[in-house]
């Protein structure tokens, strides 16, 4: 076992990038830590700056406007750096794939390890995508 | 000489992409500038490319805390254009879910505002009374958010009876909760320090900025549209309009609260009341007009108009949401205050960026391509030109 899959290990710290979402997967992230959920069993939590960040948890249909910001995230990032997808926006471009604002999917601007689909996912698939995403690692 | 302080665009207390520039001195906010348009889709132009059926699932993720409102506003205004109403039933139906909607989104932005203050605790306690709330939706909807339940003449799927006395439980406990929230949040010192006299908006201010929802009932400005345009079942239940007047960060806290409790007091009265029969009136066909619906969302009135020209698709579908008209409300609101303040400022309309975002401007030199005048301009110059050829 590396120093790179031993880290991946525990505790993963996730930053959450809103590209464009419609703020429903937003909620089911903030969701995902609070006492129902409580991710914070996992030693998952929320972080305020893409450097303290194991996982870039991007969600939305990634805007014109917003595409240099995720690319300048991403580069920001300490690699490795796991990148999820997540909701039917982040995977394909969803309901909003003909829009002329559409610069997305995720996928093909950045590249992504997990997709975690639904629209919003609930914060039992998000949890559960995460967990598989550890054991990929 | 004053220093810019940035906020955003991908900021921790933020949920969306939004740039906010805070021109301070020393600790003192003079003014704020807001840069928008991270979130645009194009939905008005996405919205005249699908069929009224699909419309309805269009607008409902325009915002996820608004999906019934918007989609409510969408059927309002294609009704408005045959010129049905929906059935009785229908209405009552509607109106539960609204009024649920306006449970989860209230208790959601008490629990941001206390994560904005550093006040975990309420933050934590907010959310875990606001599941029972999604799992009520779940049981009559099917889905927590995004609850693809209205359409034009009625609601989509009939729900079995005996899942109301669950819902009422529910709906009891958070009631309960709510009570002790409110008892909490009124005595608490700190809360009290944090928010008592912060970013006032006086009346007048917020009469000149239009001001809608929560955000001008907070400085006593008397509007509803649940009251003022009667829709849904609103008028065959009791229930009141709850506003403050001092106008300060406190007031439209206390204004949120308390709508909670007149939400839990509509959806008993809508479950005692439910009438039985079909659950949508049927529309075959869209004949040319035009239609408006507006309702009363969580954050303020939300406006669409449609113009069909006969086909199955809208030829104009415009959309207006609340927090368009809130935003600017920032301005005197933040004049004078700390810095610490702002952000709380910020969130005390309750902005919903994505709701609001109709318009992207891509221009790297970072200069505006347009002034306000050269778009009234525009905007007189196509009058002219439709008034001629008409």
């Amino acid at each position: 076992m590396g120093a790179t899959s031993w880290g991946f290990k525990k505790s993963l710290w996730v930053f959450h990038l809103n590209a464009g979402a419609c703020n429903n997967c937003d909620i089911e992230v903030l969701d995902c830590l609070t006492p129902r959920f409580d991710i914070e069993r996992f030693g998952m939590k929320l972080v305020g700056s893409v450097k303290h960040a194991d996982v870039l948890l991007v969600s939305g249909f990634v805007s014109r406007k917003v595409l240099p910001d995720v690319i300048e995230t991403y580069e920001q990032a300490p690699k490795p750096v796991a990148v999820v997808a997540l909701g039917a926006c982040g995977c394909t471009g969803g309901i909003f794939r003909d829009g002329y604002n559409f610069a997305g999917p995720v996928d093909k601007v950045i590249p992504v390890d997990a997709y975690i689909p639904g629209c919003p996912p609930r914060p039992e698939a998000i949890i559960d995508g995460i967990v598989k995403l550890m054991g990929k690692l | 000489m004053s220093t810019i302080i940035p906020i955003g665009p991908f900021h921790p207390v933020l949920e969306e992409p939004e740039y906010i520039q805070l021109y301070v001195d020393g600790e003192t906010v003079e003014k704020a500038e807001i840069d928008l348009g991270r979130i645009h889709r194009g939905m008005e132009l996405l919205a005249q490319e699908k069929t009224f059926d699909q419309d309805v699932f269009l607008v409902e993720r325009i915002c996820g805390i608004c999906s019934a409102s918007h989609s409510w506003a969408a059927s309002l205004a294609m009704e408005d254009i045959v010129g049905v109403g929906p059935t009785d039933r229908a209405r009552y139906l509607r109106t539960i879910v609204h009024e649920l909607e306006r449970l989860h989104s209230h208790m959601l932005w008490v629990g941001l505002a206390g994560h904005i203050l550093g006040y975990w605790t309420v933050f934590m306690w907010g959310w875990k009374y606001r599941e029972p709330v999604l799992d009520a939706l779940e049981m009559i909807t099917g889905n927590r958010q995004n609850y693809a339940w209205y359409k034009a003449g009625g609601v989509r799927r009939d729900v079995a009876d005996d899942i109301w006395p669950e819902v009422v439980k529910i709906i009891d406990e958070f009631d309960k909760n709510n009570d002790i929230l409110i008892g909490a949040f009124l005595d608490d010192p700190v809360i009290h320090g944090r928010l008592k006299g912060v970013g006032v908006l006086t009346k007048e201010e917020a009469i000149h900025y239009g001001c809608l929802g929560p955000t001008a009932r907070g400085s006593g400005v008397d509007i509803d549209v649940r009251r003022d345009h009667d829709y849904g079942a609103y008028s065959e239940v009791d229930w009141n309009v709850i506003t403050q007047p001092e106008g300060d960060c406190m007031a439209v806290s206390v204004v949120r609260l308390l709508e909670m409790k007149e939400a839990c007091k509509i959806i008993k009265q809508c479950i005692a009341k439910l009438p039985g029969g079909p659950i949508a009136t049927e529309i075959r066909e869209f004949p040319r007009g035009e239609g408006i619906g507006h309702i009363e969302a969580p954050r303020g009135e939300s406006f669409h108009f449609i113009r069909s020209n006969g086909t199955n698709m809208p030829e104009r579908h415009k959309m207006r949401a609340p927090t368009f008209l809130n935003i600017p409300s920032f301005r005197p609101r933040v004049k004078g205050e700390t810095i610490s303040d702002a952000v709380l400022i910020f969130a005390i309309i309750d902005p919903c960026y994505s709701c609001t975002e109709r318009m992207a401007v891509l221009d790297p030199t970072g200069q505006s391509l347009m002034t306000g005048k050269d778009l009234i301009k525009l905007s007189h110059e196509k009058t002219e030109k439709l008034k001629r050829e008409y």
